[in-house]
């Protein structure tokens, strides 16, 4: 069986994140998607397995147009995608899990031997028999779990099998079965698309690489046939300078000093210096800490070692409201879910940080509170009809500005920003480059994780790289590049 | 219509729902107009809206308080002691207050501290207090109070036409209006029930606002609890059995979305006001008490419906 998708368009709103890509795969193949964060690889695979739909485009499998509208669509034609996040119901059974929705029954009883039998002979055909199929999967390794998910798959007779990043979070081991399984599979002439940021290992398994960036499709190239380098150059191209505003640095006495921050597990061995005026890039894969930093820095969640000094005084930050008085600020990745209060105006939510600089005995001064309002507004160039309208009715950029302006009642002396620009199109991302440039004018030490590289290179003054919870390096912006940046967050394959 | 004027109806359609009915009732019952009568379901609705002013906190918070009743019973008991114990009625009225508050506190810190969910902590201290209601009082109501300014409190009048619990209720909604519209308080309550992660990550103690709140509910169960025990001249262990539902009924129809962070006072005191002229205009239709439920039922559900479907 061979899919073949053409010319498929995406947009989420204003945004375009799929721009006529062609892609397909066939049976007894393996075929990496490759592309940054953000490249739009994980869309394109939602609308090949039905969670989300084209806005144009063709999908064809041998040769017939077909349209998948849903999972359950897409899973009827042999196409079943395997999720980064699993998809399982941590309470239920492994079997259960396998058959749910589709339980072998008579007038609605279960059938549990059948189920049992079933469940049994599918796991040994992807060499996990030896698990007991009544277990409750979140008994089960991670790795374990996506063998079920894969057996499943098969179950449903998917003849191409998506693998959406499956390695992220399993062990050498682990990965080792799994290869050994996709091997298997292709072999009896099952189609797999691979999703990965690895370069190791689509040398390793892949027969064939398409490479993704900003929406576009770059290029196909057989794993044979092309190198590492080839491929970071396709990833990350040539970008243009002028989307990001110039800014005349001058840096200060240090504000934020960070020594050996460590938390539970997650990050390690934390250490750097920011100065006033100083934009320190955070670089690194989905899963490799950089936003850990923060909500550790921020007081979200608790570090069980280092130190943490403001213009040189060791600070002690149990909870935001520490960090806050303490001069931090924080703008977060998920603005909806972390940085607004959607149901409220666009007036409660800019002063909701400094509400207290407009109150007199708890009482807030509308006047005041007003003023300062149209103020941040004018600054930050929100377009709203008025500052009563509910946040939930903005747009994405629009919405991010509320969110710098949060923070901007009162300058911080230290600003940290988590992926600022996500889902902002390019104008709204000009106007947040601004703002960024200004506050480090105004010497706001800034710490800014993002995982568009481009961005990091050209906003920053020195870019902090982190892979797998530790830092791998902290190079200065001007003289190092995408590849280098690259290399040090992919485990260092070759130095370039 | 455009939506800000669909959400403009809606909000105000609780009120434009309570002046419907009491036109219909006017028509249908002459008696209902008149100003004795006007007083008379205020009075009645007084109690259940003091407790669903509080109610109305918690439900902002996206939580409930269940333990409304129970803390009304205890304080109750306890300014019923107070005074068989020789002491006046301020300190009796102080007593309970205070007692209810820090019952409420309990409540809070459960949910807060203790990261219960609002509907299990409170399920758990409404049958806890319940008990203690009992076990104070013995199982026997504590009746007869000397004091002539305790019996002010549930009987009196100002002005020899506004009963005091009116008054009171009256007083209780332009201080909730006031802090929830102007105060920063009032602001971090929104924002907790809109979006906790949000509110917290914006430096708001989030902690502290939610023990506040329960803290404020207990106080409003206690205050209708000390206007109960006057107007009876009782205070009984058992009273207050069922209030929650009364109360959450009242808030619900005033538009208060249970989901958290949307909703009002002025809401609240009208859906106390439509639930207590219901109540008046059936009985003096002489309308059976069976089928009085049955149309209250009806009215409930019509309302929430009728709410929800401007909503997308």
């Amino acid at each position: 069986m061979k899919v073949t998708m053409q010319g498929i368009s995406k947009s989420f709103g204003p945004v375009r994140v799929l721009d006529g890509i062609d892609f397909s795969v066939a049976g007894g193949e393996i075929h990496a998607l490759v592309g940054e964060n953000g490249a739009g690889k994980s869309t394109l695979m939602k609308i090949l397995s039905g969670a989300h739909s084209a806005d144009s485009g063709s999908i064809r499998i041998d040769g017939e147009a077909v349209s998948i509208r849903s999972t359950r669509e897409a899973e009827a034609l042999g196409i079943a995608i395997i999720h980064q996040e699993l998809n399982m119901i941590p309470q239920l059974s492994v079997m259960d899990n396998l058959f749910l929705g589709r339980e072998p029954n008579r007038w609605g009883v279960i059938e549990r031997g059948r189920l049992h039998g079933a469940s049994a002979s599918w796991l040994s055909k992807v060499g996990a028999g030896q698990i007991d199929v009544s277990r409750t999967a979140q008994t089960l390794s991670i790795g374990l779990q996506q063998l079920v998910e894969i057996a499943k798959a098969l179950s449903l007779n998917a003849r191409v099998l998506i693998m959406d990043e499956p390695t992220a979070s399993l062990t050498d081991r682990e990965i080792g079965t799994l290869f050994a399984i996709m091997t298997d599979l292709k072999s009896r002439g099952v189609g797999i698309v691979y999703v990965s940021h690895r370069m190791e290992e689509i040398f390793k398994i892949c027969d064939r690489v398409s490479v993704l960036r900003d929406g576009h499709f770059v290029g196909e190239r057989l794993v044979a046939e092309t190198g590492f380098d080839e491929l970071v150059r396709m990833m990350v191209g040539r970008e243009l300078k002028e989307r990001f505003p110039k800014r005349e640095v001058s840096l200060g006495s240090v504000r934020l000093k960070v020594e050996d921050l460590t938390d539970q597990g997650h990050i390690a061995g934390i250490h750097f210096e920011v100065r006033a005026g100083e934009v320190l890039g955070v670089a690194g894969l989905i899963g490799a800490g950089r936003s850990r930093i923060l909500n550790t820095l921020f007081g979200v969640n608790p570090k069980t070692a280092g130190e943490v000094l403001l213009d040189g005084k060791p600070q002690s930050i149990a909870s935001p409201a520490d960090a806050i008085a303490a001069g931090l600020g924080f703008v977060t990745e998920d603005r909806k879910s972390q940085g607004l209060v959607l149901g409220l105006s666009l007036r409660e939510n800019i002063t909701l940080v400094h509400l207290k600089k407009y109150a007199h005995a708890g009482v807030i001064d509308r006047k005041a509170e007003d003023a300062a309002v149209k103020e941040l507004m004018d600054e930050l160039q929100i377009r709203a009809r008025d500052a009563e309208l509910e946040v939930k009715a903005l747009s994405g950029g629009n919405q991010q500005k509320v969110v710098f302006a949060k923070w901007l009642a009162e300058p911080p002396k230290v600003l940290l920003l988590d992926e600022p620009t996500r889902g902002v199109d390019v104008g709204g991302k000009a106007e947040i480059y601004h703002t960024i440039n200004r506050l480090a004018a105004a010497g706001t030490a800034i710490v800014m994780v993002s995982s568009e590289l481009p961005e990091v290179l050209a906003m920053s003054d020195r870019i902090l790289v982190m892979r797998e919870g530790r830092q791998t390096g902290i190079f200065d912006a001007k003289s190092t590049n995408q590849e280098q940046i690259l290399t040090a967050a992919t485990a260092g394959l070759r130095a370039s | 219509m455009t939506a800000r004027q669909k959400e403009t109806l809606q909000k105000y359609g609780p009120f434009l729902a309570l002046i419907a009915v009491c036109i219909g009732l006017a028509f249908l019952s002459p008696n209902f107009l008149s100003v004795s009568n006007s007083f008379d379901v205020m009075r009645q609705v007084s109690i259940n809206a003091v407790i669903a002013f509080g109610m109305t906190l918690t439900i902002l918070l996206g939580g409930i308080d269940l333990s409304v009743g129970s803390i009304l019973a205890v304080s109750s008991v306890l300014a019923a002691m107070t005074m068989k114990g020789g002491h006046g009625a301020g300190l009796a009225a102080g007593i309970a207050l205070l007692a209810g508050a820090a019952m409420g506190s309990l409540n809070g810190v459960v949910i807060a501290k203790g990261k219960v969910a609002p509907f299990i902590a409170t399920l758990g201290t409404m049958t806890l207090l319940r008990g203690a209601a009992l076990v104070l009082s013995n199982g026997s109501p504590i009746s007869g109070f000397p004091s002539q300014l305790f019996a002010m409190l549930g009987g009196g009048y100002v002005a020899r036409l506004i009963p005091v619990p009116v008054v009171l209720m009256l007083a209780m909604f332009a201080v909730f209006w006031f802090v929830l519209r102007r105060t920063v308080f009032g602001r971090h309550v929104y924002a907790t029930g809109g979006n906790a992660e949000a509110a917290k990550l914006s430096g708001v103690n989030t902690d502290r606002v939610q023990i506040l709140v329960y803290t404020v509910s207990g106080a409003m169960a206690a205050l209708a609890g000390v206007v109960l025990t006057s107007r009876l001249d009782s205070a009984q262990p058992t009273a207050g059995a069922g209030y929650e539902l009364d109360a959450i009924t009242a808030v619900v129809l005033g538009g208060t979305s249970l989901a958290g962070g949307r909703g009002w006072i002025f809401g609240t005191l009208v859906g106390a006001l439509l639930i207590g002229v219901l109540n008046n205009g059936l009985n003096l239709m002489g309308v059976s008490a069976f089928y009085q439920q049955v149309v209250k039922g009806s009215v409930i559900l019509l309302a929430v419906l009728l709410d929800r479907g401007g909503k997308t």
